[in-house]
Order: structure tokens, then sequence, then C-alpha cells
């Protein structure tokens, strides 16, 4: 990539000379680009010229990379000397719900190497499914003095004696953030390993650790960390111990509440209903374990400058939900189980008018006998009241597309756009045709579309129209769908801007993943499993596209993992 | 309401028989159960008659799909959470699924949802649109169209109302609404 950006600009060096000889030293190009914060307007920067692809490298302090096979630390580390914070993603998305191999890689290691040799003032990482072990993190924690932010989002490898060596070690911490990851969660004594004098936490989320922690410990911890303004704590911290807590830490703008179910005397209710009500500033609230009718009016003074609802651990019922949103006038994202039915989406539609985002998680997706949840007229009512939603993720055991026709008209600003009819391949129960004109109304009509999940009985047309229509789509999800090759090429052939392309248990072989030769190139990456493709397709593909990283499993290869821009090697492990 | 209190265990011998069923085999099903004053079905014994083997066929719910694998996507943190969740509400005997005899779908509910049972039958009866008659000690629901029945602890079918309302809840493991046909003889006294 540098040497074709170098032969690139040869003609531009000239006329940039000049520019520069006439207007602009060096640092102030610099420090104009230190404004430049999305990393998008960054590459576009870097291929202006040479003095710019410089600039902007000796400016950047924050890489985010995709997609950790695409490029080695050493070249990232080379090419940007000053970075102080690093994203980093690596396993495919499937293997959230475990269809990627155990063992597949994405080890952050041999990074945090490169890292502690280069980058030793290196203040943030935040991986996303990245294996991380303890060592790694006792690495981390001992050689980055300036360590400042550590998120780890669905990550695995770990325990939680990693954690205790980040407490122990990092005396600048400001955030520790541990999402949904496969943590070996081995008891709650890490959280004591926060030194007496330490004070500089602002975000701290263990929502996701089951242990019993030391109370004490953590309530000293949350009173002298006085900046603090995130806070989302564990099961284990019951509603009597939120209230100590919140007294304490008033300023908070994000609470993780613990276990919302307990046997509380009025005097205690009371107590609690007003250290939250206290709590000026929350603007996000998420855990509300096993929360019931019983104790969620004491939400009800905290809820008015509420945006963020996080109620997917709550299996509230519709009128209990309708009760609540009342108090949530500012709500823009709303995460509910389907538990409401449709009845408490009703109730959203009516109170909350600001809503941008909603996801429908379901509570019982795994017993086919059960009827639950929510269906199309759940949907419909949200986006008649709710014009200004963009994002939804909707999970539904019947649909239909004049059903999903309604909702974007009402709605057409849709960005993100995911729904899950739980029954695979499942038609539009009324018609019982297949949901290709759903999917196609919502290409038509949401043009700034990004993301597209698709479900239901999909026919090639549905991939037909998406490959006509959605320019601006990124990613797109497509598990049991489409008749033939077609589909696939329909896709590969249109989507302009597409970078990401998963696919599972559909019938697309050799001819419609060869189809995108020159597509891929632009890609992040491309999953298939339980397709039509063989292992000669597989090998003919990396054969046609040498700069591709292309691996297989199995016999007729089960899984098929297409990861662009290879720069460095990928170490390749015995399966 | 008459059912709510306690009966008399001596007095009441509770079987359940199916019309045409002999005495005798009445007999052998009290015999080799557990002595207990519940009532069971003759089909819930090993030695249960050909005529009850295609009752239970008739019975069971549609067979469950095979599971997908990674099907819905759901991350495995939240899925692992769901499981804690309904492993805790199922040992808490919350949780019931209700059939219905010639509905294809089940139902669920948390029996700790309702005070007692003309709550609980009145839930029933609006989830499945069906009216169930006045229940009596003597003739169960006699003369209804449909009949809540419920399996306890120990896999007997017993008539909803014959106990005491706590101890329904926390011996009942599965709901099931019965045609008023097939529920004659329970709640019979012999």
């Amino acid at each position: 990539m540098e040497s074709s950006e170098l032969k690139r600009s040869k003609d531009s060096v000239n006329s940039c000379e000049s520019a520069r000889r006439s207007s602009f030293p060096d640092e102030v190009l610099e420090r104009v680009l230190s404004l430049l914060k999305s990393h998008r307007d960054r590459s576009s920067v870097s291929l202006v010229c040479k003095d710019w692809y410089n600039a902007e490298r000796w400016s950047r302090t924050h890489v985010f990379i995709g997609n950790c096979y695409s490029v080695s630390p050493e070249i990232v580390a080379r090419r940007f000397p000053r970075i102080r914070s690093v994203t980093l993603k690596g396993k495919p998305r499937f293997s959230d719900f475990n269809l990627v191999p155990e063992n597949w890689g994405a080890d952050i290691h041999a990074w945090l190497v490169v890292f502690a040799a280069k980058y030793p003032f290196l203040e943030e990482l935040r991986l996303k499914r990245m294996a991380i072990s303890d060592e790694s993190l006792e690495f981390l924690a001992v050689s980055f003095p300036n360590f400042k932010a550590l998120s780890l989002l669905s990550c695995d490898g770990f325990s939680t004696n990693g954690l205790a060596a980040i407490a122990t070690h990092c005396k600048n911490l400001t955030e520790l953030d541990i999402q949904e990851n496969g943590i070996d969660d081995i008891g709650g004594s890490w959280l004591s390993c926060f030194p007496e004098s330490f004070t500089t936490l602002e975000v701290l989320n263990f929502a996701n650790l089951t242990s019993d922690i030391n109370f004490d410990m953590l309530e000293k911890l949350v009173g002298r960390c006085k900046s603090m303004r995130v806070l989302k704590l564990n099961r284990s911290v019951s509603l009597e111990q939120l209230q100590r807590l919140l007294v304490n830490a008033p300023q908070l703008a994000e609470l993780g509440t613990g276990l919302f179910s307990q046997e509380l005397t009025i005097r205690e209710y009371e107590e609690l209903e007003s250290a939250l009500s206290n709590c000026k500033n929350m603007h996000t609230l998420s855990g509300l374990w096993d929360a019931t009718g019983m104790y969620l009016p004491a939400l009800y003074l905290a809820c008015t400058h509420l945006t963020f609802l996080n109620l997917s651990y709550a299996a509230l019922q519709s009128v209990e939900l309708a009760k609540l949103l009342a108090h949530c006038p500012q709500l823009k994202r709303l995460w509910v189980l389907d538990s409401v039915e449709d009845k408490g989406l009703e109730a959203v539609g009516l109170n909350c008018p600001l809503l941008e985002e909603l996801r429908v998680f379901p509570a019982d997706p795994f017993d086919n006998e059960i009827v639950h949840g929510v269906t199309e007229a759940g949907f419909v009512a949200v986006s008649f009241g709710c014009p200004r939603l963009h994002y939804v993720l909707y999970f539904c055991r019947q649909m239909t597309n004049a059903a999903v026709a309604t909702i974007v008209q009402n709605c057409p600003d849709f960005t993100h756009f995911r729904l899950c009819i739980m029954n695979p391949g499942q038609p539009d129960y009324l018609t019982n045709e297949p949901m290709d004109e759903a999917f196609g109304a919502v290409v038509k009509t949401c043009t700034k579309l990004q993301r597209l999940s698709v479900s239901g009985l999909l026919t090639d047309l549905t991939f037909e129209y998406i490959g006509r229509y959605a320019k601006n789509l990124e990613t797109l999800s497509v598990a049991f769908a489409g008749r033939s090759d077609w589909g696939m090429q329909c896709v590969l052939g249109g989507c302009p801007k597409l970078r990401k392309l998963e696919i599972r248990d559909c019938p697309f072989g050799n001819a419609a993943l060869l189809s995108g030769l020159e597509k891929y190139e632009s890609m992040r990456s491309l999953w298939m499993s339980a397709c039509n493709v063989t292992m000669n397709g597989c090998r003919l593909l990396a054969r046609e596209m040498p700069r591709l990283n292309v691996e297989a499993r199995g016999g007729m290869p089960h899984h098929l993992s297409l990861l662009s821009e290879m720069l460095g090697t990928r170490q390749t492990e015995n399966y | 309401m008459a059912f709510e209190k306690d009966f008399n265990l001596d007095v009441t011998e509770l079987r359940l028989g199916l019309p045409g069923t002999s005495e005798e085999s009445e007999k052998q099903a009290s015999t080799t159960l557990r002595i207990s004053n519940k009532r069971a079905m003759p089909d819930m014994n090993e030695d249960s008659s050909v005529a009850a083997d295609k009752k239970c066929d008739q019975e069971t719910a549609p067979p469950t799909k095979a599971q997908v694998v990674g099907w819905p996507p759901i991350r495995s943190y939240r899925k692992n959470s769901l499981q804690t969740k309904k492993t805790e509400a199922e040992t808490c005997g919350m949780y019931v699924k209700v059939s219905m005899d010639g509905a294809p779908y089940l139902r669920k509910i948390d029996l700790k949802m309702y005070k007692g049972y003309p709550e609980l039958l009145k839930a029933l009866e609006e989830m499945f649109k069906f009216k169930v008659g006045k229940y009596s000690e003597r003739e169960g629901y006699n003369g209804s169209e449909f009949v809540p029945t419920y399996e306890d602890k120990d896999g007997d079918l017993m008539l909803v109302g014959d106990v005491p309302w706590e101890m329904f809840i926390n011996s009942c493991k599965r709901l099931r609404i019965m045609k008023g046909s097939e529920a004659r003889g329970l709640g019979c006294v012999v």
C-alpha cells in the first residue's frame, strides 16, 4: 500500500512542493490534521500526496483496525509512530453464535509485544472478538505506565485474575469496561485490588460478571472516584446496596443496576427512589435484572432525562412497560425483551416520539412449542409513533410483506434494519409468499441503509433488489435464504459500498463465490458456512487473489472466511 | 369459593376412570401408584391400555424442531443469561406451560402472577378463548366444554382447583386444558 501511494503521488509532489514553499509548514498541517477524528477522513487525507500522508501519520493518535489479520502490528507501528489509542476487532461476527471453531486465533499478545516496544505511552485499548489471556492482561498492566482505558467486548480467553492484574497495576486507569465476554469468572476479589489511593476511575462496567464482589470495597471505590460517570453493576449488588452507592455518586450519567428485586421496607423504597431521582445527569439506565412491576415505580422520577433504557434483562409485561415509558419522554434508544408483546410496543409508539433505536430480544428463543413474543403488529405500531426510528433489531415469530412496507413508509430513514423471523425460511404468514417484497421495500425506500439482516423465506429476488437498490449498504447478513448462485452474484455485482458479508446455510456455490473477485478487494470480510462452496472453489479463489487471506475448513468447507487486504501473514494453526 | 376449603382426605377416594374402564384396571392403576389421595390416569402407568396409548399420542404436542446451531442469532452471553433465568424460574415451579387440546401452540404463564384460582381461570379463559363452568368438589367442572387440568410433581393428572392454592402452585408442573368429555371421571367421587 505504501509503495503504490508513493507512485501515485509522484505527479502531485511538485504541486505539493510549490504549495508548501508558499504557505504551509509541516507543523501547521499536522496541527490542522490532528483535529480530524474520523478514521475514514484520515484515510482520504493520507491519499492526497506524500506530504499529507506524512502529516497525517504523524498526527494520528488513534488507530482503528477492523480486521486484526488485515495488517501486522509491525506495519502499523511503522506507519503511525504516535498512537495512544488502539481499537482492534478480531473474529468474524458469527463467532458470537458459536459458528467459528475454537482457537481460531485473533490473539492480542503479538500486538501487545509490539506496542510495548513502539508505543510505551499507550493509553487506550478497545478490543472486540479478540482472544486475550490473563498473561496478556498482566503484560498490558505492567508495560504501559500511562494506561487509562480498557474495553473488552465479546472477547474470551481470560479470567477475573486478569482483571485483578489491571486493577493492581494501572495507577492511571479511568475506564474498565468488561462487556459480554467469555470470561472465566473465578471470583469477585479483583475489585478489591484497586489500591486505596486510587481515585481516577470514570467508567466501571462489570455487569457481565456473576460472582459476588466485596461491597464495602466497591462502596469505598465509588466514594473516592469523584469523576465516575458510568457505573454498571452485576447481579450480586442488591437494591439496598445500590441506594448506598447512589447516595455517594449522584453525578452518574450511566447506571447499570444490579438485581432489581428484593424485599424492601417502605422507608428503604423511598430512600431508593430519592437516591435515583437525585441523579440529575442520568441519561442511560440498564441492568434491572428480574425487575418486576413492584419496584419499577422507584425509577419514574429518575427517567425524565433518560435517552437510553436497556430492559433486555428484565422480562417485563406490557402493562409494566407502558407505565414506565410514560415517564420517559426523551427516550432515543430502547432495548426490551419480547415478553412485553405487541401491546408493550404499542405503548412505545405512544410514549416515545423521539425514539431512534429499538431492539427487541426474544425471552424464550429456543422453546419452539411456546407461542410468545412480538409480531408484525408491534413493529408497525412503533413505526407509526416513532418517525425518527433508524435502527432496529427485531426478533419475531411472524411477519408480512405488507407490514414491512408500511413500516418503511413511516420510517424511511433506516440505517440499520435487522429483522429476525425466528423460524428459518418462514413465508409471509398471511399470503404464504416469500418475504422478498418486504426487503425490496426496505432497500428501495431506505436510501441511507448501511446494515441489513434478512430472514424468512427468500428467493433470489430479494438479492436482486439488494444489489440494485442498496447503494449505501456496508454490512449484509444472510441465513437460510436464496435459491441459486444468482442471488449472491447480484449482491456482489451491486452494492458499491459493501464491506462485510456473512452468509450461512444458503445454496450459494463456487460460481457465486468466484463472481466477487473484484469486490473482495474493497471488502473487509466475507463469511460463508454451510453453503455449496467446495474446497476447490476456495483454492481457485486463493490462487486468483493472492492478496486475500482465504481460509477454508472441512472437506466440503464448512467454514470459509475471506479476510482482505492481507499485508501480514496469518499464522495458521492446526485445526 | 368451594375449592378453597381443604378436603377431607379419608372420605374422598379419588380415582380417574375413563368411560367404559373396568373396575379391575382401575384397581390396578391405584395399586401401582404410590399411596396418595390423588387421582391418576391409567395411561400414566406402564400398564396402560391400548386406548390410553392412543390418547397419549393425541396429547403429545407437535414435535419440537431440531435446534439449529447458532440460531436464532443471540450472543452466548445473553443466551446463558436466559438459560439461568429459565432454570431458576423452573426450579421455583412458577413458570408452567399451558396447552389446550386442539391448539397447535403452547403458552407459558407465571403462576406467581395470580393470587388464586379465580384469577388464574380468568386468565386462561382469556388466553385460549374458552369458558369454564362452575367448579364443584363433587362434580368438577361439570358441563364445561373445556376443563382445566394440570400435571403435578409426581406426574399425576389433577383437576385444577382440587387442592389449596399454595399447594397447587408449588406442585403444578404443567397445565392442560382438556376437552370436557375426556375429563369426565376426573374429580368424580367413586
